[in-house]
């Protein structure tokens, strides 16, 4: 049984992710809950708010605060070469897959600020397939695509991201894709100049294109198991035949209702394959 | 804790610990038997990167089948669920579970806070939970949010603790939990979570 105050409280989260989406078509209502509701009274209390009703209230008249709480409602923890094992897998039994297509399409959903984009980029140049390659990289947050589309990380990340580089398998050295400068480390141009960088989210936008690899890592985890399906749906449309979908280290397809449209390619670093 | 609800039925257990908390459950975790008719979700803080042994490692040793938690997968009885390194463990309001990397609380993630409060949402006064030995004052806030819940409290005896941060700080926030020495916990928690058959 619960107490009152928590059934309240549950009706006021409800309500307040109903108005955030009428109001301005965010939709969080399919998130899970529980990790959603601790964001949230995070925002609460960093808004002075005593309520998620006071905070619905704010939210409704101030479309100016709705940025700061986009940032709040959604988590943007990244890295480059994120999980080396993933990109070493990639490079050593996806890419000689990929190598037999002509053209190819990439799709990066929920690239955040940008790290894992840039990472899969040098990959492609490094496997010599970046010349051939489209690169869809898509997220909700519009702050943190523009810091994808700049690529100016801290210096102080750096050697995290160099450390990763060297286990995914690297053929150069970073410091090869990057200029120093001021305390950061800005990436080279070229290496978005292939890159089409957009609002995209996988709660109610359609496919755009077809591709054929699919990464969207540590995403799918702040999603309900509907939301879950609705976004692996979209990914299983977007593939082509024996094309490949690439999850972050803690999510598989093992509880989706698409699990049986793809085969597990790599079990532990999770990529699977769309099934012909 | 005399007048318990006649109907009062606990639906799950949550335990966390961190320094010597392996010791400490290996203590009564191997005693529960097979039918042990709960869930058991459990936080114990690790270093971030290491691969997790804790599963694999408890599973060998208990007779309740222990794994490590995956993203939205389903409760059930009698499964212990182990939060993984460098991930929140939480409990839906639909009881499945989630994992996530939202920040470190209390410099911990996995935080037994986490756990313990979305748990006390899922499952209100049907949840039992245990703050084992440990050298931080996580798990104090989650195991008040679970009292206040109106779910049962106990705590590790601080004389018998590695290190008593932990239990102290879940004392201090939760004067009514119930103290324990680990033990007598297996003996325990199946007097009094499990229903006698009737
Ligand atoms: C934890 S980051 C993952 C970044 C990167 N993929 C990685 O693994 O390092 C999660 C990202 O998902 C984005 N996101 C959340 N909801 C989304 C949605 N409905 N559609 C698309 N992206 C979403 C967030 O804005 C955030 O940038």
């Amino acid at each position: 049984m619960k107490t009152a105050a928590a059934e309240t409280e549950d009706i006021e989260l409800h309500l307040l992710m109903e108005a955030i989406f009428q109001k301005y078509h965010y939709d969080f209502r399919d998130y899970s809950p529980a990790s959603l509701k601790r964001r949230l009274l995070q925002a609460r209390d960093r808004f002075g708010c005593t309520t998620f009703s006071a905070l619905q209230e704010r939210v409704l008249h101030d479309p100016g605060m709705l940025p700061q709480l986009l940032s709040h409602l959604t988590v943007q923890v990244s890295e480059m070469f994120r999980d080396p094992g993933f990109f070493r897998v990639l490079r050593t039994e996806v890419v000689p897959h990929l190598r037999t297509y002509p053209s190819l399409k990439v799709w990066i959903a929920g690239c955040s600020s940008g790290e894992e984009l840039y990472s899969l980029a040098i990959l492609f140049r490094e496997e010599g397939l970046e010349e051939r390659t489209l690169f869809y990289a898509t997220d909700i947050n519009s702050t943190a695509l523009r810091k994808a589309e700049a690529g100016v990380y801290d210096l102080a990340r750096i050697a995290q991201f160099t450390t990763n580089h060297q286990r995914s398998g690297a053929k150069r050295s970073l410091s090869d894709y990057y200029t120093a400068a001021y305390g950061a480390a800005v990436f080279d141009k070229s290496l978005r100049k292939r890159v089409v960088f957009s609002d995209h989210t996988l709660a109610s936008d359609a496919v755009f294109a077809e591709v054929h690899l699919v990464c969207c890592r540590n995403v799918l985890i702040y999603f309900n198991r509907e939301l879950q399906n609705r976004a692996v749906g979209l990914f299983k449309d977007s593939l082509v035949r024996k094309g490949f979908l690439g999850l972050g280290s803690k999510e598989s397809l093992h509880f989706s209702a698409h699990a049986g449209d793809f085969a597990e390619f790599s079990r532990s670093e999770r990529i699977y394959q769309k099934r012909g | 804790m005399n007048h318990e609800p006649a109907h009062r039925q606990f639906r799950a257990l949550v335990i966390g610990g961190s320094a010597g908390a392996l010791g400490a459950m290996l203590r009564f975790l191997p005693l529960l038997p097979r039918r042990f008719p709960l869930p058991v979700m459990i936080v114990v803080h690790l270093p971030p990167d290491g691969e997790s042994l804790l599963a694999p490692l408890l599973n060998s040793r208990c007779q309740l089948s222990v794994k490590e938690a995956e993203d939205k997968e389903p409760i059930l009885p009698g499964v212990v669920y182990i939060a993984p390194p460098n991930y929140h463990l939480l409990v839906e309001p639909d009881f499945v579970l989630s994992l996530s990397q939202d920040e470190c609380v209390l410099y911990s993630r996995p935080s037994i806070d986490v756990l313990f409060e979305s748990a006390a949402d899922a499952y209100g006064d049907a949840l039992a939970g245990i703050i084992l030995t440990g050298a931080s004052s996580d798990g104090a806030a989650g195991l008040k949010a679970l009292v206040d819940a109106g779910g049962r409290a106990y705590v590790q005896d601080p004389a018998t603790a590695e290190a008593s941060a932990m239990p102290e700080a879940a004392l201090d926030a939760c004067p009514t939990a119930q103290i324990v020495d680990p033990s007598q916990i297996a003996a325990l928690l199946l007097r009094e979570l499990v229903p006698a058959p009737s």
